[in-house]
C-alpha cells in the first residue's frame, strides 16, 4: 500500500506569526560573548536603545520560512501563467535580468562608496540614460523617481519650475476623462487645478474641445498615448502645437510605452516631458509592490530643472554634479532604485534595437489576435484599431445580470489572473485586456477559450459565474465592509477586536 | 422614481431649490452605476461652489468619482451622517442621503439643468 500525498502542505489557513509565537523561541543561537561587554546605552545614548518590542513574534527559523513560503503559494504570478491586467503591462521578467543584477559588484555596491569605486555602477546608469533617450527621442532623463506616479509628480514639478522661472507657474492641468487616476492626483499635489477634457465619440482626444480649453492659464496637458483604450492619439502632433502656441506643455504618461518602443518616439511627436515605467515596459519586477522605476525624460527646455545629482563626465570618469541652481532638488534618496535600473538595462541590451521593436510588434499582434477571437462574444464599445491592449464591455453579459467583475472572478477558476475591471471609466463595465508580447499562441488560445466558455456559461448558468471563483481558498470577500471599515492592524484577541473579517 | 420638483445634471446630480436654498445629491442612477459607496468627501460649511465644478467626491468599491455642483452658491449645511453611513447613498439617494445645502448666488442657472423627464430620457440613451 502506498500513501499518496495530495497536497503540498496541510495548512488550509495560515496562522499569523503573531499567533504562532511562543515566548523564548528563537530562530538562531549566538555563541557566548568572548569580548568585554559594552553598555549600549553608554555607547549609543539611552534614547536610542530599545529594551523589548512588546508582542514581537517569537518563532523558529523553519516556522518563519514555511509561513512565508506557504503564503507565496497562495499568490498568482507571471511565472505561473498569463497575467492580462490591462494598463499594467505584466510581462515576463527574463532571468538574465536577475543574473546581471546579482553580479557582485552591482548587488553589493553601497551608495556611500566613493565615486572612484562606483564607476561601473555609474556607467550602468549612464548607458541606461542613453538607451532611454534613444528610445524616447528626448534630450535628458532622470532615473531617480521610484515608480510611475512618482515620475508624474516629478515631471509636473519640472513644468512648474520652468514656468515659474518664466514668471508665471499658471493654474491648470488638463486631463482627458480616459486618464489614469494618478494623473489628476499628480496635478493636485503639484498645486494645480484639474480640468477634465471629454473624449470624442471615438474615444480619443477631442481637438475642438481641447482648443477651447487651452488658455494662458493652462500649464500642461497630461495624456497617455496610446490612451487607456489602447488607441493611438493620431492627432498628437497637432495637440502639441495647440499647447505650445499658448505656452503650455505636453506631458505624456508613458504607461503604454510598450506599444511604441522601436516604432515611434514621443520626442518626435511633440512631447515635452514624460515618464517611463521600467516595471512595465522594461520587464523589471512588479512583484511585492515594487520597487519600481519611473525615469522622467524631458526636452532641453526642462533639463536645468531635473533632480540632483546629475551624472557628469569629467575626463575619463563619471562624477555626480550637485551644482545645479535651477534643480527642483532630490526626489528620492541617492540615485533611484538602482537594482531596477540594472535589470532594465539588461533587458534593453539583451534585446537590442531590433529585438525591442519586435517585442512591440508582438505585443500589438497579441492584443489584436485576442480582439479578433473575442469580438464575436463581447461588446467592443470603441472599435478603432487598437494597439497593445483591447477594451471590451460587459454590455451583452450584463443583460443576464453578470458584470465584468463576475467574469473576471470566473476567469480565476480557469487558471488565469483577471483582466483589469471597471477601467477606463469611459467604458461602462470594462474588460481591459493586455496580453503583452510574453504570451505565445498556445497561451493566448487557452485564454480566449476560457473567456468564450465563460460567455457561454453566462447564457446557460449565470449563477455559476456570479458566485465564482469556486476553486480558491476564499471566494467572494466582503469588499464593501473592507473599504468602509478597514481593519489595518492585527491586535491580540485579548486586548481588542481581531482582524478576522 | 425621479422627483418632478428636482432638477438634474448630465453628470448625475440633482438639486431641489426651495426659498433660495438648493439641496444637492446624486441620482439613483448614479448610485446604481457606482455600486456600493464606501466613502463620501464633502466641502466645509462656508465653502463656495460653482456650477459644473467639483464640490466633493464619492468613492465606491470601483472608483472615486467627482460630484459636480448643479448650482453656484455658498455651502450652509453638510450631511455629516454620510461620513458614518455612506451606504445611505445607495439606500435613499433622493431623500435622506442629500449631500449639501447651498445658498444660491445665481438662481438663474437652474434653467441650464434637466427636468425629470429630460434626465430620464438622457440616462435611457446613455450607455
Amino acid at each position: 500500500m502506498s500513501i499518496q500525498k495530495v497536497r503540498a502542505h496541510i495548512s488550509q489557513n495560515e496562522a499569523l506569526l503573531f499567533e504562532r509565537s511562543s515566548p523564548g523561541k528563537r530562530g538562531y543561537q549566538l555563541p557566548g560573548l568572548d569580548v568585554p561587554p559594552v553598555d549600549p546605552a553608554a555607547a549609543l545614548g539611552a534614547e536610542n536603545v530599545r529594551v523589548e518590542i512588546e508582542g514581537f513574534p517569537e518563532v523558529s527559523e523553519v516556522e518563519a520560512i514555511r509561513h512565508f513560503t506557504r503564503l507565496s503559494t497562495w499568490n498568482y504570478a507571471i511565472d505561473y501563467g498569463m497575467y492580462p491586467l490591462g494598463s499594467c503591462t505584466m510581462k515576463y521578467n527574463p532571468r538574465v535580468n536577475e543574473l546581471v543584477a546579482r553580479t557582485e559588484g552591482l548587488a553589493w555596491a553601497h551608495p556611500y562608496q566613493p565615486e572612484a569605486l562606483s564607476q561601473g555602477a555609474m556607467e550602468v546608469m549612464a548607458r541606461l540614460e542613453a538607451a532611454l533617450l534613444e528610445i524616447t527621442g528626448m534630450d535628458a532623463v532622470t532615473l531617480q523617481p521610484a515608480a510611475g506616479a512618482h515620475g508624474e509628480l516629478t515631471g509636473i514639478l519640472l513644468v512648474r519650475a520652468c514656468l515659474e522661472k518664466r514668471g508665471n507657474p499658471r493654474k491648470k492641468i488638463l486631463i482627458p476623462d480616459s486618464a489614469h487616476g494618478t494623473n489628476p492626483a499628480t496635478a493636485a499635489i503639484a498645486g494645480y487645478a484639474v480640468e477634465n477634457i471629454r473624449s470624442s465619440e471615438r474615444g480619443t482626444l477631442d481637438l475642438a474641445a481641447l482648443e477651447q480649453a487651452v488658455t494662458e492659464e493652462v500649464a500642461a496637458l497630461m495624456v497617455t498615448n496610446p490612451n487607456t483604450l489602447g488607441v493611438f492619439e493620431e492627432n498628437i502632433a497637432r495637440v502639441s502645437e495647440l499647447l505650445h502656441r499658448k505656452g503650455a506643455m505636453l506631458y505624456m504618461d508613458g504607461a503604454n510605452m510598450n506599444a511604441l518602443v522601436g516604432i515611434t518616439r514621443p520626442g518626435d511627436f511633440g512631447v515635452d516631458v514624460m515618464h517611463l515605467n521600467l516595471h512595465k515596459t522594461f520587464s523589471t519586477p512588479h512583484g511585492g509592490g515594487g520597487p519600481g522605476g519611473g525615469p522622467v525624460a524631458v526636452k532641453k527646455v526642462l533639463e536645468p530643472f531635473l533632480p540632483v545629482p546629475r551624472l557628469k563626465r569629467a575626463g575619463k570618469k563619471w562624477t555626480w554634479n550637485y551644482k545645479r541652481p535651477d534643480s527642483i532638488g532630490r526626489v528620492r534618496a541617492f540615485y533611484g532604485n538602482f537594482g531596477v535600473l540594472v535589470r532594465a538595462l539588461a533587458y534593453i541590451l539583451a534585446h537590442g534595437g531590433e529585438g525591442l521593436r519586435n517585442a512591440t510588434l508582438d505585443a500589438v499582434l497579441n492584443a489584436n489576435y485576442l480582439r479578433k477571437k473575442l469580438e464575436p462574444y463581447f461588446d467592443l464599445p470603441y472599435p478603432l484599431p487598437n494597439m497593445h491592449e483591447v477594451v471590451f464591455s460587459d454590455d451583452r453579459q450584463s443583460r443576464r445580470g453578470v458584470r465584468t467583475g463576475d467574469i473576471a472572478k470566473r476567469l480565476i477558476d480557469y487558471g488565469f489572473h483577471p483582466y483589469t475591471v471597471s477601467f477606463p471609466l469611459i467604458v461602462h463595465g470594462a474588460l481591459m485586456i493586455e496580453p503583452t508580447e510574453t504570451e505565445g499562441k498556445l497561451e493566448l488560445d487557452q485564454f480566449a477559450d476560457a473567456l468564450v466558455s465563460i460567455a457561454a456559461e453566462v447564457e446557460s448558468d449565470p449563477d455559476l459565474v456570479k458566485s465564482a471563483p469556486h476553486s480558491t481558498r476564499t471566494s467572494r470577500v466582503d469588499e464593501v465592509t473592507a473599504a468602509r471599515r478597514p481593519v489595518v492592524r492585527w491586535k491580540p484577541a485579548s486586548t481588542g477586536s481581531q482582524a478576522a473579517g | 422614481m425621479y422627483p418632478e420638483n428636482f432638477r438634474y445634471t448630465k453628470e448625475h446630480e440633482w438639486v431641489l431649490v426651495e426659498a433660495g436654498i438648493g439641496t444637492i445629491g446624486i441620482t439613483d442612477h448614479a448610485q446604481q452605476e457606482l455600486g456600493d459607496i464606501v466613502y463620501v468627501d464633502l466641502p466645509k460649511v462656508g465653502a463656495a461652489v460653482d456650477q459644473g465644478k467639483s464640490l466633493g467626491s464619492v468613492e465606491s468599491v470601483k472608483a472615486v468619482s467627482d460630484v459636480y455642483s448643479p448650482v453656484s452658491g455658498e455651502v450652509i449645511e453638510v450631511n455629516h451622517a454620510l461620513s458614518e453611513a455612506p451606504e445611505k447613498l445607495n439606500q435613499d439617494p433622493h431623500g435622506d442621503a442629500w449631500l449639501v445645502k447651498v445658498r444660491l448666488t445665481a438662481p438663474g442657472e437652474i434653467s441650464n439643468l434637466l427636468s425629470a423627464a429630460e434626465y430620464q430620457s438622457y440616462i435611457g440613451a446613455e450607455k
